[in-house]
């Protein structure tokens, strides 16, 4: 399985039926793929939707509907449509439920930095900054290192998206939770070993003795 | 009197260096023609306040490609590599705004509010310079209103008042511009008699609305 597929059906284990979900453009779109089945959750559209769903092949392209990367969609009966205030507004007011975002670092004091690299890189923080501050739940699903370099460091060096600390890290080596005491270490991937996930990761990770393996549904 | 005019005469009333709000997200309720028109027009020194750029080549980046804006103010160029390359050249100043507080920056802007207070960006580097304020144990931002000389807005119906319905994710940012700015320039994908749109519907009142354009011809 790919590192984004393996990602995205481990961040699909924690949604609840009834949850409401705000998925980043990205690795995180791939999150409905992945949803086990039984599973009911309403996924909001920052641009304007609660009830998105993907476009099926066969459907035709509708040009006032498209997720938040701009990309064709569709929805569920009973979905609503509404502007970005009140967009916003279920975003800070408590309303939701998870947010899955990328992310470029997470430290040890489980901060995130996805929006920009000063002098190279600045897409900008969309969203990113309201849904870690006002989600009731916040998942990073990334990739665990790029190019090599680990992306779980010490103190990130990178515009932080907020102070808020994050609830869980979902990467391709491990399930990372960040708590009071530092990172701690939940699960490593199918054929990962700890010591795989510890070399590739700068932050210290506390290792308890019930580390499980990721489980895989697809 | 009527509002309906010309896309070239409601464009040519844009001075270079206006502020212009323009609704859209990545393209989607974007004025399409309206942009194209400022374009044509070879507009310059603009200062544009949108959700983002788009993609090169269509929407708000067909702007940036033409080189009419001094400054931005976005919550996402993260998909149009040609904006973060003229902000990195210092060709275009961008101030990026969280998209919630973007959001309610605007609607502050046009509904008479001194401002917003959001826990969004404290302690991060979108706090530098701001005033924060303590209420009940929580740090907010003071964050200011936006307005602007022009709001290009886009809807799914108008009527010949002015009356505006929208559609879906079309909607996003309109609604809330077409408060905050001080001439109002509506295209709509289609336009009925006014009585045609129930009042329940209508979402953006028409007396805010300076100029509709006509249809294409």
């Amino acid at each position: 399985m790919d590192s984004k597929a393996l990602i995205a059906q481990r961040v699909a284990q924690e949604l609840v039926s009834g949850d409401l979900v705000n998925l980043g453009i990205g690795l995180p779109t791939l999150v409905t793929t992945y949803l086990p089945e039984g599973i009911r959750v309403f996924f909001q559209s920052e641009n304007g939707l609660i009830g998105m769903q993907a476009l099926s092949e066969k459907a035709a392209a509708f040009e006032d509907l498209t997720d938040a990367g701009g990309t064709p969609a569709s929805f569920i009966p009973g979905a609503a449509a509404f502007d970005s205030v009140a967009s916003f507004g279920f975003i800070r007011g408590g309303h939701l439920d998870v947010t899955v975002l990328g992310g470029l670092q997470v430290d040890e004091g489980g901060q995130l930095a996805n929006w920009m690299v000063p002098g190279k890189m600045v897409p900008g923080m969309g969203g990113a900054m309201d849904l870690v501050t006002g989600a009731k739940k916040v998942i990073v699903a990334m990739t665990h290192t790029a190019k090599g370099a680990p992306k779980i460091i010490k103190k990130c060096n990178l515009p932080l998206t907020s102070v808020r600390r994050v609830d869980l890290i979902v990467t391709d080596l491990a399930v990372i939770e960040p708590t009071d005491d530092g990172l701690v270490l939940r699960e490593v991937a199918p054929e990962m070993s700890i010591d795989d996930v510890t070399a590739a990761t700068e932050a210290k990770l506390l290792i308890p003795d019930d580390v499980k393996q990721m489980p895989v549904w697809i | 009197m009527s509002k309906l005019c010309s896309c070239a005469c409601a464009v040519e009333s844009i001075t270079d260096g206006s502020s212009v709000m323009i609704g859209g997200f990545m393209g989607g309720g974007s004025p399409h023609r309206l942009i194209d028109e400022l374009v044509r027009q070879g507009k310059k020194d603009l200062t544009i306040i949108a959700n983002d750029t788009a993609r090169p080549g269509f929407g708000i980046g067909k702007l940036v490609d033409a080189g009419a804006l001094k400054r931005l103010i976005a919550s996402h160029i993260g998909l149009n590599p040609e904006t973060q390359k003229r902000m990195i050249a210092e060709e275009i100043e961008v101030e990026l705004v969280p998209q919630g507080t973007l959001a309610e920056r605007i609607r502050a802007g046009g509904t008479g509010l001194g401002g917003v207070l959001t826990a969004t960006g404290v302690g991060t580097v979108v706090a530098d310079g701001k005033p924060t304020l303590e209420l009940d144990g929580e740090t907010y931002l003071v964050e200011t209103p936006l307005k602007a000389d022009f709001a290009l807005i886009h809807a799914l119906r108008a009527d010949l008042f002015g009356n505006l319905q929208y559609q879906l994710t079309a909607r996003n940012f309109n609604p809330s511009m077409a408060l905050a700015a001080t001439t109002v320039v509506a295209e709509a994908a289609e336009i009925v008699p006014v009585g045609m749109i129930p009042p329940d519907h209508v979402e953006t009142v028409g007396v805010i609305v300076d100029h509709l354009i006509s249809r294409e011809a």
